[in-house]
């Protein structure tokens, strides 16, 4: 993957189909610890400890199409890759968490890349689901949940109305802006 | 800055052009395949391009979604299109600008964009 933000997408997709109905992405970057950490955290029906243990494994997945999962083992390589580590909590009916450690300044690093276009789309996508991103540098944040978008809206605009596909997209880069002073996005 | 105040306006408008999406005889599907081959393959800006472009001219009845791995991933990005009363469209190795025509051409107007799909491409 060219960018972590494009693992996110796709270990989130792992959390959607566990029938998660909050998905949390939270991003937290500590530059003097020199510290970036990825966190996806769900509700969704869980794993037993034999399946975490194997998910880690190119060759275990649960889909009948063909015999290899390769996302959540790409995720693990590229932050171990850094220095970083990796790591699956799962507890059946509860939910689970990945949490991802890199160190940015490592050669190895790849870049976070667009994460608020994988918010949008992931929002955007699956309208019927909810969806917390916390992006944090050092001691500031912000945060996007979409049930609190749910409750502006109502019932009747769904969160995949084209308008609010737009206001979403623009407070993401909006929030990132002032986050990192105008300096990145 | 954006506000959730500007959330509520957008809710006041909907409210008066909601019934719009009910006609779903003439629901076209665009089904984005957003696995991890299809992810790493380029999916995402592929997806970004027919929102973005749906949304710009306003089309009422598509609904562009993600699916998962189809089984041919040396030919991701995969895209399939969906009419209503017609044979599903499988386009592949999209990328953004490939998504613009297939709006246009097959979205809107109805025509297959024959080169870029899966028949002209193996």
């Amino acid at each position: 993957m060219r960018e972590l933000s494009l693992n996110v997408m796709d270990i989130a997709q792992n959390s959607l189909s566990a029938g998660a109905s909050l998905t949390q992405i939270l991003v937290t970057e500590n530059l003097d610890l020199d510290r970036l950490t990825i966190e996806i955290v769900d509700d969704g029906k869980g794993m037993t400890a034999d399946q975490v243990a194997h998910v880690i494994d190119p060759f275990y997945t649960t889909r009948t199409t063909r015999k290899v999962g390769l996302g959540v083992p790409l995720f693990k390589m590229e932050a171990e890759m850094t220095g970083g580590s990796f790591s699956i909590d799962s507890t059946p009916g509860v939910g689970t968490r990945v949490t991802a450690c890199f160190v940015p300044s490592s050669v190895d690093m790849i870049p976070l890349g667009d994460i608020n276009s994988t918010v949008c789309l992931l929002i955007q996508c699956n309208p019927d689901r909810d969806f917390l991103f916390r992006r944090q540098l050092g001691g500031a944040s912000f945060t996007l949940d979409t049930r609190e978008l749910r409750q502006v809206l109502g019932e009747e605009v769904p969160l995949d109305a084209p308008d609010v596909t737009q206001w979403i997209g623009d407070y993401l880069s909006e929030q990132t802006q002032l986050l990192f002073g105008g300096a990145t996005s | 800055m954006k506000s959730l105040a500007e959330l509520q306006a957008i809710r006041d408008k909907a409210r008066n052009q909601i019934n719009i999406r009910e006609e779903k005889s003439d629901a076209i599907r665009v089904l984005v395949g957003m696995a991890t081959c299809g992810i790493a393959a380029g999916a995402r800006p592929v997806l970004n391009s027919f929102v973005d472009e749906v949304a710009k001219r306003g089309l009422k009845n598509v609904t562009i979604t993600q699916t998962g791995c189809i089984g041919i991933c040396q030919y991701e990005p995969v895209v399939e299109v969906i009419l209503p009363n017609q044979e599903k469209v499988t386009y592949v190795k999209m990328t953004a600008e490939k998504a613009v025509r297939v709006v246009n051409d097959h979205l809107v107007n109805g025509n297959v964009v024959t080169e870029f799909t899966i028949g002209a491409n193996s």
